[in-house]
């Protein structure tokens, strides 16, 4: 038989080319297997980057037509610990967003270098696009209150299901809360789940806000200025 | 892709390797790998050497087959002799028990640390321990001595040796006169449909079925090329008796007793040694 290339060629460093049949089984298997054992982050990632073909460019648009988000979309700034100045951040006052974050990703022992790199996207600034959501995700908890606990990361997902319409979200909304018990379904039903829904709505694109240029501003403004309502008083 | 990159493979491929073989070829690899021991037939005392055998299968079958071949021996041996003493009855179990594998011994020698390791720790977890050992070598330079092995077999594992020539002159080497060699690999599919059917599910589904099960589309994508890259020259000098002689130059002219059968993208070789 004939060597049966792709026919396309990388279009960024780790980009792997792949026809639409391979699109199609790499979401389906990764579905699976995402759903089978959650802390597969390769397969959460590779669902959202197969499936999201549709989102991803209006996500991109919503950039494009806001100053701060082309500022980011031409500057590409990446979140890894190499560019941070974690010292800076540990020193600046509390309720600060740098204070704030580095607090959190201390308190559930997370790092921002463990985000995946992009590889099936076939468009290299919607590869950007996707790789940012990801370096932003743990800033999401931050602003939200949220731990990294499994009742936490379902909250987050809730809000970035509505902010970003990426399908990855909302089926990470829809399937991650079998894993709770009868209380945490309740409190996630009645409280977390409608104001996660409402801030995400009211909220403007939290893709749009340069966080590296914020880190002195309070959490509490950050929130206001973006459209975040306050965090039930709920233990989480 | 340079020698260093195929090793990486390999040690990225180790610890899934059972796995994605099963989906590769749908299980049906186990079959051939029970046929290849059938058509060994090895006898008690056998000394096999398995090149580029990794992870053990072929080594597993072999001392399985080796150990019910001995069993049935002393049972027939024990049927023949009806009077037999309780001492003589005893001191027959006593053998059975301390020389279960009646002294066949099979060495797995492959090039990948990993997938030894993997190799070992897979003979721990099903309590394989007499009769096997565990080499790194290279096939193209073997580490053992000349005239040594019963039999020598590669499964799966020709494809991805760079010198060709160099292995099968190896083999020949390592044999002991009237050792045989056996090599199991993939076949090009002659039907058409078959083939078109192969080519789409090699390289549209196997890479990402490695994504998907061990997180490494790149070594599987290579897995499925170096399939397609073994020239189909060498399997032509395979089936051909007079051809095969230029891979032995020192063969002398003597009697080749070739076999060969293709099924569904398997193919198994036999050659015996002068």
């Amino acid at each position: 038989g004939q060597r049966q290339q792709v026919g396309r060629v990388p279009l960024y460093p780790g980009h792997i080319p792949t026809s639409p049949l391979q699109k199609a089984l790499l979401a389906a298997g990764s579905a699976c297997v995402a759903l089978w054992d959650p802390y597969r982050h390769d397969m959460v990632a590779v669902l959202g980057e197969t499936t999201g073909c549709l989102a991803l460019p209006k996500l991109r648009d919503r950039m494009r037509n806001d100053p701060e988000g082309y500022r980011i979309l031409q500057e590409r700034p990446r979140i890894r610990l190499s560019t941070l100045d974690m010292a800076r951040l540990r020193g600046l006052p509390d309720g600060t967003l740098g204070r704030e974050y580095v607090r959190f990703l201390e308190d559930n022992k997370v790092s921002p270098d463990t985000r995946m790199p992009a590889k099936f996207v076939d468009d290299e600034e919607l590869a950007y696009v996707i790789q940012r959501y990801r370096e932003v995700h743990d800033l999401m908890h931050t602003l939200l209150g949220m731990p990294t606990n499994m009742l936490g990361e379902v909250v987050v997902k809730w809000f970035e299901a509505v902010q970003t319409g990426l399908p990855m979200c909302v089926l990470g909304a829809a399937f991650g809360p079998i894993r709770l018990n009868a209380r945490k379904l309740q409190v996630l039903a009645t409280e977390l789940v409608p104001w996660a829904v409402r801030s995400g709505r009211n909220a403007s694109c939290v893709l749009n806000v340069y966080y590296e240029q914020r880190w002195e501003q309070s959490v509490e403004s950050l929130r206001e200025e973006i459209g975040i309502f306050p965090p039930p008083a709920v233990r989480v | 892709m340079a020698p260093a990159a195929f090793y990486q493979v390999f040690e990225n491929v180790a610890e899934k390797y059972d796995v994605m073989n099963d989906s590769m070829s749908l299980g049906i690899h186990r079959v051939w790998k029970d046929i290849l021991v059938h058509k060994m037939n090895p006898s008690p005392g056998t000394l096999l050497v398995d090149v580029a055998g990794g992870t053990g299968d072929i080594a597993f079958r072999f001392l399985n087959y080796v150990r019910s071949v001995r069993e049935r021996q002393l049972q027939q041996k024990l049927r023949h002799q009806q009077n037999l003493s309780w001492q003589e009855i005893s001191k027959s179990y006593q053998e059975e028990k301390s020389n279960p594998l009646g002294d066949s011994q099979v060495v797995v020698c492959d090039i990948n640390r990993e997938m030894l390791k993997a190799g070992k720790q897979k003979a721990q977890h099903l309590g394989y321990s007499e009769g096997l050992s565990w080499v790194l070598g290279n096939a193209e330079e073997l580490p053992f001595d000349d005239d040594k092995f019963d039999v020598y077999t590669i499964a799966f594992g020709i494809r991805n040796v760079t010198r060709i020539d160099l292995a099968l002159q190896e083999a020949y080497r390592v044999l002991k006169p009237g050792g045989r060699f056996l090599c199991l690999e993939f076949s090009h599919v002659s039907n058409p449909l078959l083939s078109r059917l192969y080519d789409l599910y090699s390289f549209q589904v196997i890479p990402v079925l490695g994504e998907v099960i061990a997180g490494d589309w790149k070594s599987y994508q290579y897995l499925v090329e170096s399939i397609r890259r073994f020239p189909p020259q060498v399997r032509q000098h395979f089936s051909a008796c007079t051809n095969v002689q230029s891979y032995f130059p020192n063969n002398g002219g003597g009697r080749w007793l070739i076999g060969m059968q293709v099924v569904i993208m398997m193919e198994l070789f036999l050659f015996r040694r002068s």
